[in-house]
């Protein structure tokens, strides 16, 4: 039986300061500081089970990450559970741990909001009409990526090897109803000139699996950091994906992989289903918006991305005919709908789909204002509508304008900005940061650090993401009146000590 | 007070309460809010909007369209 998908989005947004001068990682500081200087008080993250260099392979690559470890500059813990934080030369927003693909809808969404009400905050403090932008996309068109990566709650026990390999059939095709669509490319192929492709990212995948996330990116990576307990668990660390301004898309895209992990898991990936040459194969897919180019599978098989999406929605149609378990928490049912939905139309009528899907809405406004103006393939004016699309701006966002589907509501949005998901730990670490910001010393995901007055530290393990719950930790909380009554009702079992670490 | 947050204590088990997709066929269990209308119309809605909307790109998009694709320079990230 697979294992519910516990999952999450984190998403790093493209910045620009706009009539002043600031390098991205202090526009990016500046951005987070705006927002989350509003808060009480700023928490620290607490690094000590941080392990970016671990491989799910079984090995670790201290080399390659030596000069990148996280900026520890701008760092918040948000009261809905999420992390909000300066990654590279980006702000960058994890969800807290979701535990439906709807909601992790929800909370991509209140991140959005998030960002937008940081962009207020910088306008109001900056002079002379300066502002800082964000834009949601996942690169610059000049052959620069930053990402937009899911993670998924996977069983330890699942061979990665046979994982990796089935799961690179739906990353490499999913991008025809997931992908956000991009005007030109940023690599070469086949020395052809591609006017439009369905993906922001393929152009920048480079090997089949790997621990690297900046240089040759791999469609399956192996980063080992479970942020749970690591005898039971793996989070799979997706890197593949568009960030979507479709909120339809974003349902999509972590609910068939969701779902198709849970096959998986289970056994039931139908095994002939695998395709030869991926790197290569990905890129093809994104470049043909005619959604014609044939794929090959390990058993000769030619088929296009769409077929291929159809014959996994296939399996997944008789895998959940076969189980009483719904491992997306409840999302089972209308993911199959909406999956079935976009691959119809797009199986008679990609336009008919362009309430859905990004590249489809995005290419419509290129295609039509190109059309419009008689502009040439290649012209400013079309890769600007491309880069606006993305724009965090009401003013100025595209995306907003072109009649996408919405899935969840304002009031909902509005409330998951401060409020956590009640089904995963993320309740307990939003509502101890709700009540007692001034005794938490540092938090993450699977820990929370108190200063309960008593020396040392007292250190509060999370090492399961499903508990943690509002199910499971109400009535403790109710019971306590202060972060110290809450550590004494824990007990010596659920706690532990630690002295402070820098940064703290 | 154990097993909360933590397994290895060997707590409450997280009560798993999703509801199972009805037996018969997801294209006929429409759970999505009326998604086939909304669908219909939006697709006629979006084409007949079209119009209007390339009208309102031209007022919204940047102004000197060739200096802000130029300035768009990120670093790389992830």
């Amino acid at each position: 039986m697979a294992l519910q998908k516990v999952c999450g989005i984190e998403t790093e947004y493209g910045i620009m300061s706009r009539g002043f001068d600031a390098s991205p990682v202090t526009a990016s500081s500046v951005l987070i500081n705006a927002y989350a200087g509003t808060m009480p008080q700023k928490i620290g993250w607490d690094f000590l089970d941080e392990n970016p260099a671990n491989d799910a392979r079984g090995f670790r690559l201290e080399q390659a990450f030596a000069p990148e470890i996280e900026s520890h500059l701008v760092n918040a813990v948000l009261t809905n559970g999420a992390r909000y934080y300066v990654d590279h030369a980006h702000p960058e927003i994890s969800t807290p741990e979701c535990a439906s693909a709807r909601q992790v809808v929800l909370y991509d969404r209140a991140a959005e909001e998030i960002v937008k009400l940081s962009m207020k905050s910088c306008s109001e403090l900056l002079p002379n009409g300066a502002e800082i932008v964000a834009y949601k996309n996942n690169s610059d068109g000049k052959g620069n990526s930053y990402g937009c990566h899911e993670n998924y709650l996977v069983a330890r026990d699942t061979p990665f090897g046979r994982l990796a390999s089935q799961i690179t059939t739906h990353f490499v095709t999913r991008q025809v109803f997931c992908g956000a669509g991009k005007v030109g490319q940023e690599t070469e192929l086949d020395g052809k000139t591609v006017e439009y492709q369905l993906s922001q990212r393929a152009d920048f995948f480079e090997e089949e699996v790997g621990l690297e996330t900046t240089l040759k990116r791999p469609i399956v990576n192996t980063r080992d950091e479970p942020h749970c307990d690591p005898t039971k668990y793996r989070r799979l660390h997706v890197i593949v994906g568009d960030a979507n301004m479709s909120e339809v898309a974003t349902f999509l895209k972590v609910g068939t992989t969701g779902l198709v992990l849970s096959m998986i898991e289970d056994g039931a990936f139908p095994k002939d289903l695998v395709i030869k040459d991926p790197v290569s194969q990905m890129k093809r897919i994104s470049r043909d918006d005619t959604l014609r180019h044939a794929v090959e599978t390990v058993n000769g098989r030619r088929v296009s991305a769409l077929v291929v999406q159809r014959l996994l929605f296939e399996a997944c149609e008789k895998y959940l005919a076969n189980s009483d378990d719904d491992p997306i928490g409840g999302d089972a049912n209308d993911v199959m709908v909406l999956w079935d939905e976009v691959l119809c139309g797009l199986e008679s009528d990609p336009d008919s789909v362009a309430h859905i899907v990004d590249w489809v809405a995005k290419r419509r406004l290129v295609q039509g204002y190109q059309e419009r103006h008689g502009l040439q393939s290649g012209h400013p004016r079309l890769k600007a509508i491309d880069l606006q699309y993305h724009d965090m701006r009401e003013s100025h966002c595209l995306a907003s304008r072109a009649g996408l589907r919405t899935m969840v509501s304002n009031a909902d949005v509005v409330d998951a900005i401060s409020e956590p998901p009640k089904e995963t730990r993320a309740w307990f670490r939003g509502k101890c940061l709700q009540r007692w910001p001034e005794q938490i010393v540092a938090a993450n995901w699977d820990s929370i650090v108190f200063d309960v007055g008593i020396d040392p530290l007292r250190r509060v393990p999370m090492m399961e993401p499903l508990r943690g719950s509002e199910a499971l930790t109400k009535a403790l909380l109710d019971s306590s009146k202060t972060a110290g009554e809450l550590i004494e009702a824990l007990g010596a079992t659920d706690i532990e000590t630690v002295y402070p670490e820098p940064g703290w | 007070m154990t097993g909360l947050l933590h397994s290895r204590y060997g707590g409450v088990v997280a009560e798993r309460t999703h509801k199972t997709r009805p037996s018969s066929s997801p294209r006929e269990g429409q759970q999505v809010e009326s998604e086939d209308a909304v669908a219909s119309d939006t697709g006629d809605r979006i084409k007949a909007e079209l119009d209007d909307l390339l009208d309102e790109i031209d007022d919204v998009l940047e102004t000197n369209a060739e200096d802000f694709v130029k300035s768009y320079v990120q670093k790389g990230g992830e």
